[in-house]
C-alpha cells in the first residue's frame, strides 16, 4: 500500500536504516527490539509468552545432546535392551515405544529437527519469495503475468498434497532428509512472500522516491535493493513467524503420512505419531501424546509470536501504548520547535509522538 | 462506472475467462512434476513383478513410450473429456476412484465445515465484539490452540480417550463392518444409502463413526475461522456507520448482526475459498488417521505403490476441485458485494 498524501511513515518503519550512528548489530537489535517496546495489552502478553516458549524450545534444540538421557536412534544403554512399549518410568521419563525407543529423547532431539527443517525452509522461501517478488513487481509485463499465474497455481493447490507430492519425488532421488523435507516445504510457502512482496512492490514502484532514483540514472537493481527491499519487507516478519508455526505442522504431516524424515536420519515428532496410531486404540497413551504436546507448544509458541507481531505491527489492527506528554511548566515561554527539530524527532526511534487508534 | 447489471455480468464472464489458464497452468504443472520422476511410470509401478516384455507391452499401451509433447496433449485432451486416466497397479479409472470413495471424503469434508462453521462464527463474533476482554483472550487461546494441534494428534487423543479408555465413540472406517457389508450401496455416500434404504440403525451407526474425524478436522479450521472473522469484526466495528448505529441507539447485538456482520463476512467468503486447500489437506491426514475410506486414503495407497499415473490423475482432480471451488466463491463474493464487480 502507498503512502497516501505523501506523509513520511517514520513510526512504522522498523528503523534499521535510519539511525547511522549505532553499529549494524546494533541496529539489528533494536529492530528486533522495537515491537516489544511499542506492543502492550494483550498484544504484549502474546509476544512475551510466545518468545518465552519459543526461546525454550530452541534452546532444548540447541542443546539436546545435554537434555536427552539417548541418542534418538538408541534402543540399548550399557548392554541392555530399552523394554518395548514400556509406561512412563523414572528411568524412561515419557516411556518408550513401540521401536523400544526413549519417547522424552526422541522427543528431545525432534525439536532440533523440526527447527532445523524450518529454518532452512523459511530462509530458503524468503529469499526466493522476496527475490521474485521484487523482479516481477519491478519488471512487470510478461513476466509478471507468468509468475503470478504459476504462484497463484501454486498458492491455491492443496498444500500438504503439494508437499507429499514434492517429498515422494525426491526421496526417490535424494532420500528422506532433511533437505527433502526443507525443499517440500519450501516449495509451499513461496507464493506467499512471492504475492505480499510482489503487491506492494507494485505499489510503491510508482512512488516519487523511486521514480526520482531512475532519474538520476539508477539500475534496476540498485533501484530494488536500495529503494524497494526495505520498504516492502515490512510485513514479512509476520507471515514469516506465522509460517514458520505453520511449516511445523507440515513437517509433522509429511512424517505422518511417511513422507517426511525417515527415522534412521533423524527423530522426528510426526514418524513417532504415525507409529504410535496402533497403540491409540490399544490404551498407550505416552507414545503419542508426548510428542504431539512438543507440537503443539512450539506451534503455539510461534503463532503466539506472529500474532502479537501482528497486532504490534499492522495498523489496521494496531493498539499502541499511549506516551506521555510532557506539558511545558506553566509560565515558560512557549516552545516553537523549529523545522530540523521535527525531522531529528521523527527519526528517533525511542520517543515517536503517538496516538493510541 | 458501469452500468450495475452489466458490470456483474462483465465480472462473472472476466472471471470466467480466468479459469482457462489458471487451469493451463495447474495442469501443465501435475505433468511436469510427474514426469521428471525417475524412471518410466510402469516399471516404476510394476518393474520386478513382471517380465520385462510385459512391462514394455504395458509401456507401449498406456503409452508412455511416445514423445513427452505427445502425451502432454493426450493428458490434457483426456481431460477436457473428463477422462482422467488409469492406474496402472489395478486398472481402474480415476474417476472410479472418486465415485467410490469421493463420497466419504465429502462426508468429512462437509460435517467438517458444518463443525467449523457452527464453532466459528458464534465464537469470531463473540471475541471481536468484545476486543481484550477476558472471553475474547480464551477464544483466541482456543483458536490458536485447535490450529496448532495436528489433525492427526488431536485424533489420536480422541480415540484414546473416547474409544479405548471411555469407549463412548466407535473409530475406523465409516461403519462397523457388519453395517457395512449389508448395506446396498447406492450413491457411495454412506449417510444418504442409509437413508434411502431407510436403515435407521445404520444411519446412527454411520453418523457415530463420523463424530470424531468430523470434529478433529472441523476444530483445525475453527481456529481460521475464529480468527478471520474476530478481526473482520473489530475492523468492521470501527466504521463510522457503525458507529452512526450505535448512536442512534439501537442496541449493541443487532448492531452486530444486523450491520457489521454482512460487511465482517465479504472477507471471511474470499479467505473460505483458500481454506479449501486446507481442508483438503488435513482431510487426507484425518482419513489416515481414522482409516476413513476416502480419496486422500486412495492416494497414499497409490503413492506408496509407485502407481504414477493413479496420482497425477488423482491430484488432477483436486486441483480442479479446488479452481472450481474459487470460482464460485468469487461469484458469490460478487453477487453479496456490490465492490467486488469494479
Amino acid at each position: 500500500m502507498s503512502v497516501v498524501g505523501g506523509a513520511p511513515l517514520p513510526t512504522e518503519v522498523i528503523p534499521i536504516t535510519t539511525d547511522k550512528r549505532k553499529s549494524f548489530f546494533a541496529r539489528i537489535w533494536s529492530a528486533f527490539l522495537a515491537p516489544y517496546r511499542r506492543s502492550q495489552g494483550v498484544a504484549r502478553v502474546m509476544l512475551g509468552v510466545g518468545t518465552a516458549v519459543t526461546s525454550a524450545m530452541f534452546l532444548i534444540a540447541v542443546f539436546a545432546p545435554v537434555v536427552a538421557p539417548y541418542g534418538f536412534n538408541q534402543v540399548s544403554a550399557d548392554g541392555e535392551r530399552f523394554p518395548k512399549q514400556a509406561a512412563p518410568s523414572s528411568e524412561h521419563w515419557f516411556g518408550t515405544s513401540v521401536q523400544t525407543y526413549d519417547v522424552f529423547s526422541r522427543v528431545v532431539w525432534g525439536t532440533r529437527t523440526a527447527l532445523e527443517v524450518v529454518a532452512l525452509s523459511l530462509v530458503a522461501s524468503v529469499i526466493l519469495g522476496v527475490l521474485l517478488g521484487l523482479i516481477s513487481g519491478y519488471f512487470g509485463r510478461w513476466l509478471d503475468r507468468g509468475l503470478v499465474l504459476i504462484m497463484d497455481a501454486l498458492f491455491a493447490f492443496p498444500f500438504l498434497l503439494l508437499a507429499i507430492v514434492i517429498a515422494f519425488l525426491l526421496s526417490d532421488k535424494i532420500g528422506g532428509g532433511i533437505a527433502t523435507a526443507a525443499v517440500a516445504i519450501t516449495v509451499v510457502y513461496v507464493p506467499q512472500y512471492f504475492r505480499l512482496v510482489r503487491n506492494s512492490t507494485v505499489s510503491a514502484r510508482e512512488a516519487t522516491y523511486v521514480e526520482a532514483a531512475r532519474t538520476i540514472g539508477a539500475k534496476p537493481g540498485t533501484i530494488m535493493y536500495r529503494y524497494l527491499l526495505s520498504n516492502v519487507v515490512q510485513s514479512v516478519p509476520v507471515i514469516a513467524t506465522l509460517n514458520a508455526a505453520d511449516a511445523i505442522g507440515t513437517l509433522a504431516g509429511l512424517g505422518f503420512l511417511g513422507y517426511g524424515i525417515q527415522p534412521t536420519e533423524a527423530a522426528e515428532w510426526g514418524y513417532d505419531l504415525f507409529r504410535a496410531v496402533p497403540d491409540a486404540t490399544a490404551g498407550i497413551w505416552w507414545t503419542a501424546t508426548f510428542p504431539g504436546l512438543a507440537i503443539v507448544i512450539l506451534v503455539t509458541g510461534l503463532t503466539l509470536v506472529g500474532e502479537g507481531l501482528n497486532e504490534t505491527l499492522n495498523p489496521t489492527l494496531r493498539r499502541r501504548r499511549l506516551l506521555t506528554v510532557h506539558l511545558p511548566e506553566r509560565g515558560s515561554p512557549p516552545q516553537h520547535p523549529a523545522v530540523p527539530d521535527q525531522n531529528v524527532e521523527a527519526q528517533d526511534p525511542s520517543a515517536p509522538p503517538e496516538v493510541t487508534r | 462506472m458501469a452500468a450495475r447489471s452489466g458490470s456483474l455480468r462483465t465480472y462473472i464472464l472476466t472471471r470466467l475467462a480466468l479459469v482457462v489458464p489458471n487451469v493451463l497452468v495447474l495442469l501443465t504443472m501435475v505433468f511436469l512434476l510427474m514426469r521428471v520422476a525417475p524412471g518410466d511410470p510402469v516399471s516404476a509401478a510394476l518393474g520386478g513383478r513382471l517380465p520385462p516384455a510385459e512391462i514394455a507391452r504395458r509401456r507401449e499401451a498406456a503409452g508412455f513410450d511416445r514423445p513427452l509433447i505427445v502425451q502432454y496433449w493426450e493428458y490434457i485432451s483426456g481431460v477436457l473429456r473428463l477422462d482422467f486416466g488409469q492406474t496402472l497397479t489395478d486398472n481402474r479409472k480415476v474417476t472410479d476412484i472418486f465415485i467410490v470413495n469421493g463420497g466419504a471424503t465429502l462426508t468429512l469434508t462437509v460435517a467438517a465445515l458444518i463443525v467449523a462453521l457452527g464453532v466459528g462464527i458464534p465464537l469470531g463474533l463473540w471475541a471481536g465484539r468484545r476486543r481484550d476482554s477476558v472471553s475474547d483472550v480464551g477464544i483466541r487461546l482456543f483458536g490458536i490452540l485447535t490450529y496448532a494441534a495436528p489433525v492427526f494428534f488431536t485424533g489420536l487423543l480422541a480415540q484414546i480417550l473416547f474409544t479405548s479408555q471411555l469407549g463412548w465413540l466407535p473409530s475406523g472406517k465409516q461403519a462397523s463392518a457388519i453395517t457395512q457389508a449389508t448395506l446396498d450401496e447406492r450413491t457411495h455416500i454412506f449417510l444418504l444409502d442409509a437413508t434411502l434404504a431407510g436403515d435407521a440403525d445404520a444411519f446412527i451407526d454411520g453418523l457415530k463413526h463420523l463424530v470424531m474425524p468430523a470434529v478433529v478436522l472441523g476444530l483445525l479450521i475453527t481456529g481460521v475461522f475464529i480468527r478471520l472473522i474476530r478481526v473482520n469484526l473489530a475492523q468492521t466495528m470501527r466504521d463510522d456507520y457503525v458507529e452512526a448505529a450505535t448512536a442512534r441507539g439501537i442496541p449493541e447485538g443487532r448492531v452486530v448482526l444486523r450491520h457489521a456482520f454482512r460487511n465482517a463476512m465479504v472477507p471471511f467468503v474470499t479467505v473460505l475459498g483458500l481454506q479449501v486447500a486446507l481442508l483438503f489437506g488435513g482431510a487426507i491426514l484425518t482419513e489416515q488417521t481414522f482409516s476413513w475410506p476416502g480419496v486422500g486414503s486412495q492416494l497414499l495407497r497409490y503413492l506408496n505403490n509407485r502407481d504414477y499415473a493413479a496420482v497425477q490423475g488423482i491430484i488432477t482432480v483436486f486441483a480442479l476441485v479446488v479452481v472450481a471451488i474459487s470460482l464460485l466463491i468469487d461469484i458469490v463474493n460478487a453477487l453479496i458485494d456490490p465492490r467486488v464487480r469494479y
